[in-house]
């Protein structure tokens, strides 16, 4: 079952110096009780076509799609002010920073039973019995002592907890994470991870998970999408990604991590160069000026993407019948 | 690696404690031990990475091997000289074979300078390459770090993240230095220009024969970086092996929680992995545990650890190891 349906997503930035196209036309779906990653540099689209979706975009920017549908619902031209009912109760969302998520002027415990006395009606009694019930579920010790605190009694760990809290507290079918562990330490990025994988199971919810660490992914997510310069250049399961990446991209970040085989150590393989400048998107695919496999083709005509099995989609030229003898003269 | 070594920078017992919450007549204040009896040695020519997680004093020993930060007690040794008690005058010299590659490439590059100002400015502190000379220098240094003698006249707001992370070494390489402290160099980059700028540091230091104190959260790349290793843990040293020692046997019970934590980039492996779990968070520096800091969250604690604080013992091979429980 499709939870959420997305088709030719394109959000674009208006500013003095022209239009930033920061993504440029995705298309992808969630499936109930999936967990998906979205891996790509900084810069690549990743976060924005995610606020894209919760209408969480400043005003300078427009979006277009040909279809936004969650839950079977027509998405695409929600005001904010109907999203708002939305967020929080049909989506959940966790920032990649705690310590400026929360707000520091209000205690733990009201932020937790706000969302819960909007959405859910409840009363001031019951909200704080609910809230004490999804504090011991993120297993914060202590729950009813806890609740009075402020933010800045609660270490980065713990305030990762108390936002997942938040952003499950009324029952969501959707959890956007936004690089939730990326400011955390290992051992405490561990303990989180393994939380969201619980309450994943437990509740059924589906999670689409923002993140640069394919360490992360590979260890929480079924899917993966790769996204580069505002275009999905790949998709398809963790193995798929993983074990048979077919688009360069991929294969570069692939083999940018370290990698430990017994003996001698292997010189890390580097993307040369930058990505590109979303102001003046190339014409063709975005990552050919960092290509070692670039055609002529690839500078003019941007790539469509090729089904390769039913999971998995990739959009590069090398693919192209074609680009054969191409590809067997490069990797030889 | 099995080249003659010689000690470049030895540090013995070293110690930098600050002074914080002082009472309102200043009587009476608590003392952070950031960094707290910590012995090691670094040698010419190699890596040695230091990891731990945040507040563990791994920066702090960064800045005060180059003494930024004044050392609260302990003796720092560069090139068989003491330096811990030199005056700021007398230490200058030293300055110039010590330099620092900072965290955030954002912040440490002043937005009012041009390049060509930022990597000129310790030639002009140090007072060498004058003139057309030093004009050639800063040419050759950016050069030297794959950027192009045209953007010398642009300003920092204009590189990427990487550029500029690569202007903050070429500012480091300019007074030819023999040993560079890499505060968490890469982690504010993304994956694929990290690999760009952990590549150019190794053959920097192949060409020049440069000694780095790799300073990291990032287990993977320290690994990758390193030939020798030190763990720290609330300000003490836990473990210090070389790079493959310390990786294919770990001893310490944090070393091997820590790497346990580490996601694998690999599916199928991630999968079968076994977690250490590590309860809770790493205690203030400003109340540490008694005995052993790691006890509170150790999987293995005995009464000792809670009255005896252990010290580093060689377990073989130097391999160091701070632990009651390999008695």
């Amino acid at each position: 079952m499709k939870l959420l349906q997305v088709e030719n997503l394109k959000t674009t930035f208006h500013i003095d110096a022209g239009q930033v196209q920061a993504v440029r036309g995705i298309s992808f779906h969630v499936e109930k009780g999936e967990s998906i990653g979205i891996v790509g540099e900084s810069g690549s689209g990743k976060s924005v076509s995610m606020l894209s979706l919760l209408k969480l975009l400043p005003d300078n920017a427009t979006l277009t799609a040909d279809n936004i549908l969650f839950d079977g619902a027509q998405m695409v031209n929600t005001s904010q002010k109907a999203m708002r009912k939305m967020l929080g109760r049909d989506i959940g969302m966790i920032f990649q920073d705690p310590m400026t998520s929360l707000n520091p002027l209000f205690t733990v415990g009201e932020q937790i039973i706000e969302p819960l006395r909007i959405h859910q009606k409840l009363s001031k009694e019951a909200a704080r019995q609910r809230a004490i019930e999804i504090l011991r579920m993120v297993e914060i010790p202590s729950p009813e002592k806890r609740l009075k605190q402020y933010p800045h009694e609660f270490s980065g760990g713990m305030r990762q907890r108390v936002m997942i809290a938040i952003a499950l507290s009324c029952s969501p079918k959707l959890l956007i994470a936004d690089e939730p562990t990326t400011a955390l330490d290992v051992t405490i990025q561990a303990q989180i991870l393994d939380l969201m994988r619980d309450l994943k199971d437990k509740l059924n919810v589906s999670i689409v998970m923002i993140t640069h660490d394919l360490g992360v992914i590979a260890n929480m997510c079924n899917r993966i999408i790769v996204m580069y310069g505002g275009t999905i250049v790949e998709q398809g399961t963790t193995r798929e990604i993983f074990y048979k990446p077919r688009h360069p991209y991929t294969w570069g970040l692939l083999r940018s991590i370290p990698q430990f085989t017994e003996g001698e150590k292997k010189k890390l393989i580097s993307i040369p160069g930058s990505p590109p400048d979303l102001l003046r998107p190339p014409a063709g695919c975005a990552f050919t000026s960092r290509c070692p496999y670039a055609m002529k083709v690839c500078e003019k005509q941007p790539p469509q993407s090729v089904a390769l099995s039913e999971t998995h989609q990739a959009a590069c030229w090398l693919m192209h019948p074609k680009a054969a003898n191409h590809m067997r003269e490069v990797i030889g | 690696m099995a080249k003659p070594a010689s000690a470049l920078v030895e540090v013995r017992n070293l110690k930098k404690h600050f002074e914080v919450q002082k009472s309102f007549l200043g009587r009476s204040s608590t003392l952070l031990k950031a960094v707290d009896d910590v012995s090691f040695t670094i040698f010419r020519g190699e890596t040695f990475g230091l990891v731990g997680e945040s507040g563990c004093g791994k920066s702090t020993i960064g800045r005060t091997l180059l003494k930024l930060y004044e050392p609260t007690a302990g003796e720092i040794i560069f090139d068989g000289q003491p330096i811990t008690r030199l005056t700021h005058k007398e230490m200058l010299p030293y300055r110039k074979k010590m330099q620092m590659i900072f965290q955030d490439p954002y912040a440490s590059l002043d937005p009012r300078m041009t390049i060509a100002q930022i990597i000129g400015d310790p030639l002009a502190v140090h007072n060498i390459y004058r003139g057309k000379d030093r004009v050639d220098r800063v040419k050759e240094l950016i050069e030297l770090v794959g950027l192009k003698a045209d953007h010398l006249n642009r300003y920092p707001h204009e590189f990427s993240g990487g550029q500029r992370q690569r202007i903050g070494i070429a500012r480091a390489l300019a007074v030819e230095p023999e040993f560079i402290i890499c505060d968490e160099p890469i982690s504010a980059l993304d994956v694929s220009i990290q690999a760009q700028v952990v590549n150019m540091l190794e053959e920097l230091q192949e060409r020049f024969g440069l000694t780095y104190l790799f300073v990291s959260h990032d287990l993977s790349m320290v690994r990758h970086i390193s030939h020798k290793v030190g763990v720290m843990y609330l300000g003490s040293l836990v473990e210090y092996a070389s790079v493959h020692d310390l990786y294919t046997n770990m001893q310490h019970p944090y070393t091997r929680a820590l790497l346990s934590a580490v996601p694998i980039a690999d599916p199928d492996t991630a999968e079968g992995s076994e977690r250490i779990h590590l309860q809770g968070d790493v205690p203030s520096p400003l109340n540490p545990p008694s005995g052993c800091a790691f006890r509170t969250r150790c999987p293995h604690a005995l009464h000792r650890c809670a009255e005896e604080k252990p010290a580093l013992k060689d377990s073989g091979n130097g391999h160091l190891v701070a632990c009651h429980l390999l008695d």
